[in-house]
């Protein structure tokens, strides 16, 4: 009578369709409270219509049905074959092993079922056990499945051959128990059955390939009988676990593959060839070889899918074949500009894999040229990609670091760049570790540090943090620091945060400290010969008039100014009276000498106002770094002034002296 | 192994949903949001594969609606993509030129054959016809059952007469 004015199946989900958007969580609401009370009634088909229409709400929308574990117990028991159906799929969907109480109750009806001479009965439980398999539930019936595997009937078996993977995991002892005839099973004329027989152990060898081993005899006799493609699959990966382990079985199963490869028409069952090729046999050439071709062949195939997988496929053979990927080095490269994102990774990959000494240059030129056509995300894994294989081993694959810090400087200024960190480390990194070039970087440092539209970039922000500590650390190589410290001090660095701040002003400190030294070293003991004289003695022109014609536009007033200022005082640095004047001529100015020109007392004195106006009002900051810093270079200031002033008056007297002789 | 089958229509909604490992409701529906957003908004020309957690995760559109099959890293992706396939057929066959609305009213049949098809996350039965003779056994099962009662109940109704 009730089931009367049931809803049925139709009607809810008729409803639930017909319901406007926001009132669809309210006609839910309803229908669960009408099941609730629909489901405790003691007509078996009210009690399934109901269980289904939960069973609906609960797979689609998510509505919690834990609370009619136990009806769903009930009906299991129903004699009707469509309700028992119902029942175990709503237990197969929504038991959760873990927490649902009642699953120990179905214990005895499986066994029922099991037992029962309807074999869709059977059926229905095996599948049910195989969701919702817990420890208990898998000991107490392990005889029934052990009897199962032995049924008259080819698709019960089959099932029941399924479903004892889920019981293995969970209760392990029952291996040992059903373990033979299963065994059997692998000789079965059925393909299902042989199927699921193959698809068990494919399971079971990959965790534990060893105790498999015994087994490989009929594996092979699979291997080379059987025209199933599900089926060779699934024997190919049990190969691909057991080879490894046993290299005459290796041996005797190249053959088998090779041919499979060669004859079939499938492309799922190539690729699986292909696979087991590359992974476990890869010390056999002409396998290789042969897989490499069909590797070749889904590269140029147009179905996206072929691409991706041949890519995947390829990057496991460059491991140990390098030659392969060199092969098909063009058709990696076009990858990289495909439309699919997950294409152009696999192609990056593949690229980073062919990196070496001889070809790491023109494959950083080709990828950074990729880079910025490309939209920012796949532009960063590029740079970042190209930033991990050359720091790989402590810079193992780099043989000019001149050329590598200039290739930094470049990719910290392509625009979508956000490995800003990375490039600081490894810039500091390189510049701790090889002395040779410093100079070089020293001279993308002053680049970078140049140009104000730097400073309004917050992702270059942690690479100028780098260059102005490398122009501070090694200031002595750098071919203009009056130039440096301007950058160093330029207004606009205000925009950058307060710790890179503190290390521009640090650096402004090693480079005020190095000119003072340069020049009260000069201008106190006229025969001192610094490292940089000597240089300028010994013809060591690395800089010629260059340097002056690169100077940017702005700073040439003050160049200027400073050689006609300087050149009313002859250079007094420079080494005196031994003839060598003669062999610096007026065109070929060492990056040494100029710096002499610079360093007058009128120049230093410029500097330390310079120094002064910018980081004086940097002493009061509330950034205790700044402060700090700020304060510590004002304080040396104040101790050096006067110093400067008396060596003024020193080389003014010495000016007098040695105004005759020098005409 | 295959972790779930998932259908979902293009506007998102879910059509069917089948769990072979634990998940609990709300990693359930967590899965479905995720997965549903990645896929739904990739081209029609990019290859059906997704990594998605350590997981490989193998799409295919059908009319409306995509079929998603999430499975381990070692597993081959074109089997899976086969699979699918068979999945597909044999629904077409059983509804006769199956449509999403045939799937929506008749979801319980479309869990039925997939337990047929797949038992514990692993292909059970590759042959079609043999999957087809099991559920018209299963359906016959059911008639033969409801006629029965009926003929109880008519039997019923004229002895009380």
């Amino acid at each position: 009578m009730e089931s009367l004015f049931q809803r049925s199946l139709d009607d809810l989900i008729k409803g639930l369709r017909l319901s406007p958007p926001g009132v669809e969580a309210a006609f839910i609401a309803k229908s669960v409270d009408e099941i609730r009370r629909e489901i405790k009634s003691t007509d078996s088909q009210t009690k399934a219509t109901a269980l289904q229409k939960l069973t609906y709400l609960h797979s689609l929308h998510g509505v919690d049905m834990s609370w009619a574990a136990f009806p769903a117990v009930e009906l299991s028991s129903s004699a009707v074959h469509s309700h028992k159906r119902l029942a175990f799929l709503s237990a197969s969907l929504s038991f959760n092993p873990n927490t649902t109480d009642v699953i120990l109750l179905l214990t005895h009806q499986l066994r029922k079922d099991f037992s029962s001479s309807n074999p869709h009965d059977v059926s229905l439980a095996l599948c049910t056990l195989s969701s919702i398999s817990t420890p208990d539930l898998s000991r107490d019936l392990t005889p029934d499945l052990f009897t199962l595997l032995n049924s008259s009937k080819n698709f019960v078996k089959k099932k029941a051959i399924a479903a004892i993977l889920r019981v293995f995991e969970q209760y392990p002892e029952a291996v040992r128990v059903c373990f033979k005839r299963i065994v059997e099973n692998l000789e079965s004329s059925d393909m299902g059955v042989l199927s699921a027989a193959v698809g068990l152990f494919c399971e079971l060898a990959v965790k534990e390939p060893r105790s498999y081993l015994p087994l490989a005899p009929e594996f092979y006799k699979i291997l080379v009988d059987s025209r199933n493609n599900w089926v060779l699959i699934k024997v190919l990966k049990i190969f691909a676990k057991l080879a490894p382990l046993e290299p005459r079985l290796a041996k005797r199963i190249v053959e088998p593959i090779c041919e499979h490869l060669r004859r079939t028409g499938a492309k799922s069952l190539e690729f699986e060839c292909v696979n087991t090729i590359v992974t476990s046999l890869s010390e056999y050439e002409p396998a290789v070889k042969l897989a490499v071709m069909k590797i070749q062949e889904f590269l140029l195939d147009n179905d996206p899918n072929l691409k991706y997988l041949g890519l995947q496929a390829l990057a496991i053979v460059a491991a140990k074949h390098s030659w392969a990927v060199l092969e098909n080095k063009d058709v990696v490269i076009k990858s990289l500009d495909d439309v699919d994102v997950n294409i152009k990774l696999e192609a990056l990959q593949l690229v980073m894999a062919m990196v070496s000494e001889d070809n790491v240059a023109e494959i950083c030129k080709v990828l950074i040229s990729y880079a910025l056509k490309s939209d920012p995300e796949f532009c960063n894994e590029i740079l970042g990609s190209i930033l991990s294989t050359c720091s790989r081993n402590f810079y193992d694959v780099i043989v000019d670091f001149d050329w590598y810090v200039s290739l930094l400087g470049e990719m910290s200024r392509i625009p979508h760049c956000q490995k800003g960190e990375e490039i600081e480390t490894q810039l500091i990194d390189i510049g701790m570790r090889v002395k040779d070039v410093r100079p070089e970087l020293v001279h993308i440092a002053r680049g970078l540090l140049i140009d104000p539209a730097l400073l309004g970039n917050p992702f270059i922000r942690k690479v100028l943090s780098a260059a102005a500590w490398l122009s501070g650390e090694y200031v002595e190589f750098s071919r203009n620091p009056l130039e440096l410290m301007e950058s160093l001090l330029q207004p606009r660095t205000c925009l950058l945060p307060p710790p890179i701040r503190a290390v521009y002003i640090q650096s402004a400190f090693k480079v005020l400290t190095f000119c003072i030294y340069s020049f009260l070293s000069c201008g106190d003991d006229t025969s001192y010969h610094s490292e940089l004289t000597d240089s300028v003695l010994k013809g060591d022109f690395q800089e010629s008039s260059d340097t002056v014609t690169i100077a940017p536009i702005s700073d040439t007033d003050i160049y200027d100014g400073l050689i006609t200022r300087s050149s009313h005082q002859p250079p007094k640095c420079v080494s005196t009276g031994n003839g060598d004047d003669s062999m610096i001529s007026h065109e070929q100015i060492s990056s040494a000498s100029l710096r002499k020109q610079q360093l007058t007392q009128k120049s230093i004195m410029d500097l330390v106002n310079l120094v002064e106006t910018n980081l004086g009002p940097l002493a009061g900051s509330h950034e205790v770094e700044i402060q700090e810093r700020a304060s510590n270079v004002l304080g040396m200031i104040e101790l050096i002034k006067p110093r400067i002033h008396s060596s003024t008056d020193e080389s003014e007297g010495d000016k007098i002296k040695g105004e005759p002789e020098s005409f | 192994m295959i972790h779930f089958v998932l259908l979902i229509s293009q506007q998102g909604k879910v059509r069917l949903a089948k769990w072979y490992s634990p998940y609990s409701q709300k990693e359930r529906s967590k899965v479905i949001r995720e997965l549903g957003g990645t896929i739904l908004s990739r081209g029609p020309k990019l290859c059906k594969f997704v990594e998605w957690r350590g997981y490989k995760v193998v799409y295919r559109r059908y009319a409306g609606l995509y079929f998603c099959m999430c499975i381990n890293h070692e597993d081959n992706e074109l089997e899976t993509l086969d699979i699918i396939h068979h999945f597909v057929v044999i629904l077409d066959r059983y509804f006769g030129n199956v449509c999403e609305l045939d799937l929506i009213f008749n979801f319980h049949k479309a869990y039925y054959i997939l337990d047929e098809i797949l038992i514990a996350g692993e292909l059970q039965e590759s042959n079609k016809k043999t999957i087809e003779r099991l559920i018209d056994a299963q359906d016959l099962l059911v008639e033969t059952a409801k006629e029965e009662a009926n003929l109880i109940s008519k039997l019923i109704a004229q002895a009380t007469n």
